[in-house]
């Protein structure tokens, strides 16, 4: 995180001695585009908390540890598309979830869909590409992750 | 879009008095909602000031034609390549790399390459990737990257020449 602050104030620097009109030009764009983004992120920020608050770590660890395969893969992508968290979250759980005796056929399904599929996203996505291309985009993914979920069983013997 | 508007308001408006409430009474679920989401804004505002600064200097610096040449219609495998290996250094994920995208495609990238980086974004950031190994192992990450780029790339493909035919564009910049 401190890199990247370092990282950016470094660019803004040069950018700032080759060219000062040119360097506010893109905060004032930087700003603009936020603005503009703003009341769907807010929206999506009030949808993450709620979500976060229905799906609590343990109720994520019960679904997953199902006894049936296909049902634990089917709630994995199904939980990873709903919820939303970032990966130094996501990784350590799953972690835990694999020491616990989750496949890594189901782990997979779940972070795949987790970053590829957003559905608490949709405000923030429509406002870019509409309703109609969010809804198949995100389609596409999840089939995406299943595939990549059922390629990962084969390959570590879990399916067969 | 009038309508919407005033209800996102009142959605807004009803959530900040829930929480409000719950305070107030000492309502449980009320208090976690808010912490969930006072924890994800001050993740978010790590992130965003720098995200959108690259993006103004991106947009007022890089200019149009070294987009159209690399991202654009003439582009080939070499662009995809690009393209995934520049998503593998944002952080942030969707939320930042989609008005990532957005400056890109104004700038002249081909829709297939948009939707290639948005995924892309998604799966294989590099420090992700490296912290995702150290829990699950190197095996489970190669696998994944290995499936799913090659099904990102062909499905951003069908992707393009489907909106294509439909003529679609991104929103405008207003």
């Amino acid at each position: 995180m401190i890199v990247t602050y370092l990282l950016t104030g470094f660019i803004l620097l040069i950018s700032f001695i080759l060219n000062k009109q040119k360097t506010f030009r893109a905060i004032r764009i930087a700003l603009t585009k936020f603005k503009q983004i703003a009341p769907a992120f807010t929206v999506m920020l009030i949808f993450v908390s709620i979500v976060l608050f229905l799906f609590p770590d343990e109720i994520i660890s019960r679904y997953l540890s199902h006894s049936s395969k296909a049902l634990s893969l089917f709630l994995a992508s199904l939980i990873g598309s709903i919820t939303i968290m970032p990966g130094f979250v996501a990784f350590p759980l799953s972690g835990i979830l694999l020491a616990k005796g989750v496949s890594y056929m189901v782990l997979s399904a779940f972070t795949t869909t987790l970053m590829m599929v957003g559905i608490i996203t949709f405000p923030i996505e429509r406002e870019y590409f509409g309703v109609k291309v969010t809804i198949m985009r995100n389609i596409l993914s999840f089939f995406i992750a299943i595939i990549v979920a059922l390629a990962t069983g084969i390959i570590f013997g879990e399916l067969f | 879009m009038e309508k919407n508007n005033r209800i996102k308001i009142i959605f807004v408006g009803l959530y900040f008095i829930f929480l409000t409430i719950s305070f107030l009474t000492g309502y449980m679920p009320g208090k976690k909602i808010a912490f969930h989401l006072f924890s994800f804004i001050t993740y978010m505002i790590k992130i965003l000031p720098c995200a959108f600064i690259l993006i103004g200097l991106f947009e007022v610096w890089i200019k149009r034609e070294l987009i159209e040449k690399h991202l654009g219609k003439e582009t080939g495998v070499k662009g995809y390549i690009w393209i995934i290996l520049f998503a593998g250094t944002i952080a942030g994920g969707l939320i930042v790399a989609l008005p990532v995208a957005y400056s890109l495609y104004n700038k002249g990238a081909r829709l297939s390459i948009i939707f290639t980086y948005i995924s892309a974004a998604a799966i294989c950031r590099i420090p992700m990737t490296l912290f995702e190994m150290s829990f699950m192992g190197i095996k489970f990450s190669i696998v994944r990257l290995l499936v799913s780029l090659p099904l990102v790339v062909a499905s951003s493909i069908f992707l393009e020449k489907y909106l294509t035919i439909r003529n679609y564009k991104m929103a405008k910049e207003n």
